[in-house]
């Protein structure tokens, strides 16, 4: 029983970054239809903004914020100089698109950074929490970072005019312009905003799967399978997608034989498939019905 | 008197094909004014070419200001509400979310909440579904929204496409009532595109008939309503 509660915490730990990848991802899907393949490597890119600045001495949470209003404003700049050129191009054009910043960003960072393994250091210590065997401080603290974040996100979408205009361009760029919303801002916004999270999902990882070039591969593909699962429309299902493929995740890995820690990833891709034949519009998103 | 909205040798175009040739026309600030015609005429065009929805050339003006090459949203901004085919409403959010929308551009947050107000005593439904989702109005109930979500605007002028698409002839009568209010007692200028002749020419002080994407004919509402070739040839009734 033990170790069945302890692998359903830290499936939430690890859900927890699913969560805010798939978050992420949703986002931008949400606002330009298209999935974002390099926002493991943006997360990554960013971390690796707050490894160097902690490098230089600056203290953690400062570093960390800091490392925040960067991936927003990098995040933003992208949105300007390579997708809203794009935006009424082809779907393969955007999907070149997104490929090539994908390896652009992985091979800056290994050009900079290297490919070493380098060790992330954490705020919170890896101690047993509350003097639990069944989870650690660190992970306490990713579940902490992570829940907190939402409950900001769920409040500045709910209650703010900017939230409220961003929702409207996502959901009717056309009826969202008429209203006198400038739809292009709002999707230039979702991007800093959804590179903000990656760079928070990248930092609460990182002392966890180590930090180098390739760290988000994996927690992406979790992460897509993530916002499969609850649905690509839907922010809420996005989350709730995370915590569930982080406990299952760990929970196919202990109690189903022969799955062990190298199986693990084929059964996010299996998930993916699975849903997509099952539930193509996911736990809580809405079928998509377009007009022709 | 100079025309608060003067449009001049407008021609838009739907990729290669043309939709509008030359079109012309003013609205005189406090008129009703209808356009009128057959589908496919151009009326639809014509407003989204107002609010530079459709790819177009020609001189537009508003309040002797070109509008040429000023995006939709900038163009909202000036105090045009642009009530589209379909209503445009955000059937996911709330009834006042989608009003809030409306005035989404205005800093004065005492107006906006003021104006929810004044939204409600005119269309009274809304309020009583003002937390549900915009989705679930009747066709009815979601063009009273589309025009309160104008409103909320505070606009100068009121572009609606076709209101009474698809509505029960009562509930189009009370509409157009409403419409009637607002231009007399808000000062709102109206420019209505309409299908039904008749109920509009009621309606309206001004009409103008358009066809395969001209003006064919202008006058006084009355005029229009009252001349037999006019109606048998443009207006089928």
């Amino acid at each position: 029983m033990e170790l069945f509660i302890n692998q359903v915490l830290a499936g939430i730990a690890t859900g927890a970054i699913y969560a805010c990848m798939a978050l992420a991802v949703v986002m931008i899907y949400q606002a330009i239809d298209h999935l974002n393949f390099a926002q493991g490597e943006m997360a990554m890119f960013s971390t690796f903004i707050a490894w160097q600045l902690m490098q230089w001495g600056v203290p953690y949470w400062w570093a960390f914020l800091i490392t925040l209003v960067f991936s927003f404003a990098g995040g933003i700049v992208i949105e300007r100089m390579l997708f809203k050129p794009l935006a009424k191009a082809p779907v393969l054009t955007n999907v070149a698109g997104f490929i090539a910043l994908f390896a652009i960003v992985n091979s800056v960072a290994g050009l900079t950074w290297d490919f070493t393994i380098k060790p992330f250091p954490t705020p919170f210590g890896s101690s047993p929490f509350l003097g639990s065997q069944l989870i650690s401080t660190h992970q306490a603290g990713m579940i902490g970072v992570t829940v907190g974040l939402l409950i900001l996100l769920y409040l500045f979408f709910q209650f703010t005019r900017i939230g409220l205009a961003m929702r409207a361009a996502a959901a009717l760029p056309e009826s969202a312009r008429l209203v006198g919303i400038n739809t292009s801002w709002m999707i230039a916004l979702g991007w800093g905003m959804a590179s903000a999270i990656g760079a928070i999902a990248g930092i609460l990882i990182a002392p966890v799967v180590f930090l180098e070039p390739n760290m988000m591969g994996g927690v992406l593909i979790y992460g897509f399978a993530a916002a499969v699962l609850g649905g690509l429309t839907s922010p809420l299902g996005a989350v709730v997608g995370g915590f569930l493929v982080g406990v299952f995740e760990n929970l196919a890995g202990t109690y189903i034989p022969g799955v062990g820690n190298e199986l693990k990833l084929p059964i996010a891709l299996a998930l993916i498939i699975t849903v997509l034949v099952l539930k193509p519009a996911g736990l809580f998103g809405r079928p998509i019905v377009k007009r022709v | 008197m100079t025309a608060m909205l003067n449009i001049k040798d407008l021609r838009a175009y739907y990729g290669q094909v043309q939709a509008l040739h030359g079109l012309e026309f003013g609205l005189n600030e406090g008129s009703l004014t209808t356009l009128l015609g057959a589908n496919g005429a151009g009326k639809t065009t014509t407003l989204r070419a107002i609010c530079n929805m459709v790819r177009s050339t020609g001189s537009i003006e508003f309040d002797g200001a070109s509008l040429t090459g000023r995006s939709t949203e900038n163009i909202v901004r000036l105090g045009i509400a642009h009530v589209p085919q379909g209503r445009g409403t955000f059937t996911t959010m709330t009834v006042e979310e989608n009003l809030q929308l409306g005035a989404i551009t205005r800093k004065d947050r005492a107006g906006v909440t003021s104006d929810i107000e004044r939204m409600y005593d005119h269309f009274p439904v809304l309020k009583e579904r003002h937390t549900q989702q915009a989705g679930t109005l009747s066709g009815g109930e979601q063009q009273m929204l589309a025009v309160a979500r104008a409103l909320m605007l505070r606009p100068r002028l009121m572009l609606l496409d076709e209101p009474s698409f698809g509505l029960a002839p009562l509930i189009v009568r009370d509409l157009f009532k409403i419409l009637g209010k607002i231009n007399r007692e808000d000062k709102v200028t109206i420019l209505v595109v309409e299908q039904n002749a008749q109920l509009a020419l009621e309606l309206a002080d001004k009409a103008y008939v358009i066809e395969t994407g001209r003006i064919v004919m202008s006058g006084s509402a009355a005029e229009i309503a009252n001349n037999e070739d006019v109606r048998k040839s443009y207006l089928g009734y």
